[in-house]
């Protein structure tokens, strides 16, 4: 596992957006060989879409030839409404990039036969040649997608029932009426994620801080599902200070202390040093200013 | 390399770089247009996976609607009450022009005249090519939404600029009247005619039954006598505060209307306002527009001689006097009809109302919509909605204008005079 921890949720969000930026342009898809991402909704990553959709304006990506999956839709939610998934992925993501619309796959939560929906993704996903990178997040309940606590750690794209914790972090955005909520969603299971090359998952704020501490701190178990992970070659945990707080000090410092500082940016123009009086780096730093 | 085809072969254009007025707002949204009408892209992507065929670059512009004229008796020449042999020749000139300044919809305005000329007007245009008849805009000119027929069933008291000798009341008891005098109703969009008029109030019923939107103006009503007219249907004032009573404290008159608690339930009383600067003293424009800000609908009441030099023209039977941005009855101080456009109706109602873009903008197009009942597919920038489009920059200046998603005439030339008027 990798842990990269940022001081806050912006630098977080642009770490890992720069994360999968670098290895779509590494990877350099092509009509006859497509990179496939795996996507999350919610509020966690958000900061990440705006980025991305920053680089593809600025030109230093292109999704021309990038196929996405998404992890999750309600189920029974008409695909118009402002909180179904298909909507949040349209209005953060889709509408601002040049995706190809025949590529952007996400499950339909009004299929008229839910099973054979989830089997056909699955089907979609194997076609595609499988998943390069799958993103993902976590809920305060530890759970991937809406792979529940005391969902198979090797279960597959199905139909879930949504446990309480998550139908009450869902109530926000159906103006706090439970009633209002999706009780049932489609779902990639954890094991379609564990079937990914790489899998990077973002954790920021202190509410998910616990779930964190039992993702990796303790064994896997199906209460976490999250923790499934810790049998995964290529896991990458995204998060900030605060989703750090309830794991043990020695963690955070084994982590913190193997961040290479310039490493990941070499797709950037240099940042700027750290300098001080002795150093006299403050000076080349303006250097570097000017010539911008 | 557009959809799939499976809803639609016709081209997508996609407008970016824009804001949009939409939900009563200006937001940063790209505008999608196909088969001349607003496409909602959220469906196209996800329905027919398909995506833009061509990409207008607004460069920051905004889009609003395209502007509705509902009073407009002429212009470059044209009177539309002149009975000419081609009176569809005349509209359609006109109709042309005013898409410069943002027009995409109007009401050719009739003002009193005598019945040989509505039956000519009313008649070539059933018995010629359907020329002006209601159609659609296009490439020919802003869409003819109706006639507006301002009079003759008018106060005397309150002619202003129309000519005595052809007012008319109502003799017979109603339709019949209407049918002597118009020939056919068939392409009429709006009547305005007074209130107190013995017999008005079952032809107000009836219009409206038709309907055909009835207006109170050109009257002396007091307020109780234009509610009335309301409960009868009636749904908007000609022109407020022009050719009519004043307000008055203890008895506002028809322009009482605008806050009356007299008016049927779920209906809204829509009223004209000529925002050139002259017709209404600023103070006056936001008086009303703070009492009733949803029911305000601007108007040009443009002559001839709007967008001609200045001099003698002709309006309806009386020869008019231009001078600067004023038209007089020649030889009298009686104001007969502006020279403004629309677009810098809406700049001035802005400037002097302090009024947000939003509004100013929603007074020249959603509200004429809503007020003549075809918001469904007028006035406004939803899905489905006709793709009837001006763009403007930030100060308001027309920069194109679309009709049906095409481009018909990019900006207008500029007409100095008028604008350093305005400006002050």
């Amino acid at each position: 596992m990798r842990l990269v921890i940022l001081d806050d949720y912006d630098l977080a969000s642009e770490w890992a957006a720069k994360y999968i930026r670098n290895r779509i342009v590494q990877f350099k898809p092509s009509a006859d060989r497509f990179f496939t991402l795996g996507l999350p909704t919610g509020s966690t990553p958000y900061g990440c879409y705006q980025k991305l959709i920053e680089y593809y304006r600025h030109g230093d990506i292109s999704f021309k030839y990038v196929k996405t999956f998404n992890m999750d839709e309600y189920v029974g939610l008409p695909r118009a409404h402002p909180e179904s998934y298909h909507s949040y992925m349209w209005n953060n993501f889709f509408k601002h990039i040049d995706i190809d619309p025949a590529n952007a796959h996400i499950l339909d939560g009004n299929a008229q036969n839910l099973e054979e929906e989830c089997q056909a993704y699955e089907q979609k996903i194997a076609e595609a040649g499988g998943i390069e990178l799958f993103v993902g997040g976590i809920g305060p309940d530890g759970h991937i997608a809406f792979n529940e606590p005391g969902s198979s750690l090797v279960s597959r794209t199905r139909v879930k029932t949504l446990a309480k914790d998550t139908i009450v972090a869902n109530a926000r955005f159906f103006g706090n009426d439970l009633s209002k909520v999706p009780t049932m969603a489609l779902t990639v299971g954890v094991g379609t994620v564990m079937d990914a090359k790489e899998v990077m998952i973002l954790i920021t704020g202190a509410h998910k801080a616990f779930a964190l501490y039992k993702a990796i701190e303790e064994g896997v178990n199906h209460m976490w599902t999250v923790s499934a992970f810790q049998q995964h070659p290529r896991t990458i945990f995204v998060c900030d200070e605060d989703a750090t707080l309830e794991l043990r000090v020695k963690t955070v410092k084994y982590f913190k202390g193997q961040q290479p500082t310039r490493k990941w940016r070499h797709l950037d123009k240099p940042p700027l040093r750290e300098g001080n009086w002795t150093n006299g780096i403050g000076r080349q730093n303006l250097k570097e200013q000017t010539h911008d | 390399m557009p959809s799939n085809k499976s809803v639609s072969d016709a081209p997508i254009t996609q407008f970016i770089n824009c804001r949009i007025l939409r939900d009563n707002e200006l937001q940063r949204e790209d505008l999608w247009v196909r088969e001349g009408r607003i496409l909602d892209p959220e469906k196209l992507f996800f329905d027919e996976q398909g995506y833009a065929d061509k990409r207008v670059d607004c460069e920051g512009s905004i889009i609003a609607p395209g502007f509705i004229d509902v009073q407009i008796n002429g212009g470059y020449g044209i009177d539309f009450s002149q009975a000419s042999e081609n009176v569809s020749d005349g509209v359609s000139f006109v109709a042309k022009k005013i898409l410069e300044h943002g027009v995409t919809s109007f009401c050719p305005t009739l003002v009193t005249s005598p019945p040989e000329v509505y039956h000519k007007v009313t008649v070539s245009f059933l018995s010629v090519l359907p020329q002006v008849k209601v159609h659609d805009g296009g490439p020919h000119g802003a869409g003819v939404l109706g006639f507006h027929l301002e009079g003759p069933f008018i106060s005397a008291e309150k002619k202003g600029a129309h000519p005595e000798k052809y007012l008319r009341t109502f003799k017979s008891g109603g339709l019949e009247d209407l049918m002597e005098v118009y020939g056919s109703l068939d392409d009429v969009a709006i009547v305005t005619l007074a209130p107190e008029l013995p017999g008005s109030q079952s032809v107000v019923r009836e219009l409206s039954r038709r309907g055909i939107t009835v207006s109170l103006g050109h009257s002396a009503a007091d307020l109780s006598q234009a509610e009335e007219a309301v409960q009868h249907g009636a749904t908007f004032i000609t022109h407020l505060f022009n050719a009519m009573l004043p307000f008055h404290h203890r008895d506002p008159g028809i322009v009482g209307l605008l806050t009356s608690d007299r008016i049927p339930a779920g209906r809204t009383v829509y009223y004209g306002m000529i925002a050139d600067g002259i017709h209404t003293n600023p103070a006056a424009l936001r008086i009303a527009h703070r009492a009733h800000p949803s029911g305000l609908v601007l108007v040009t009441d443009a002559i001839t001689a709007m967008g001609l030099p200045p001099g003698r023209h002709t309006l309806g039977q009386q020869v008019i006097e231009i001078q600067g941005l004023h038209a007089y009855v020649a030889g009298t101080k009686t104001l007969s009809g502006s020279i403004a456009t629309m677009d810098m109706c809406v700049r001035h109602f802005k400037q002097a109302s302090g009024c947000s873009v939003q509004e100013a903008l929603e007074a020249a197009s959603l509200h004429p919509a809503q007020l003549l009942g075809i918001s469904h597919k007028k006035g406004k920038l939803d899905y489905g909605s006709d793709a009837d489009l001006v763009l403007l920059d930030e100060g308001l200046n027309v920069k194109a204008t679309y009709i049906s998603g095409e481009e018909e005439t990019g900006p207008p030339v500029p007409s100095y005079m008028i604008d350093m008027v305005l400006m002050d």
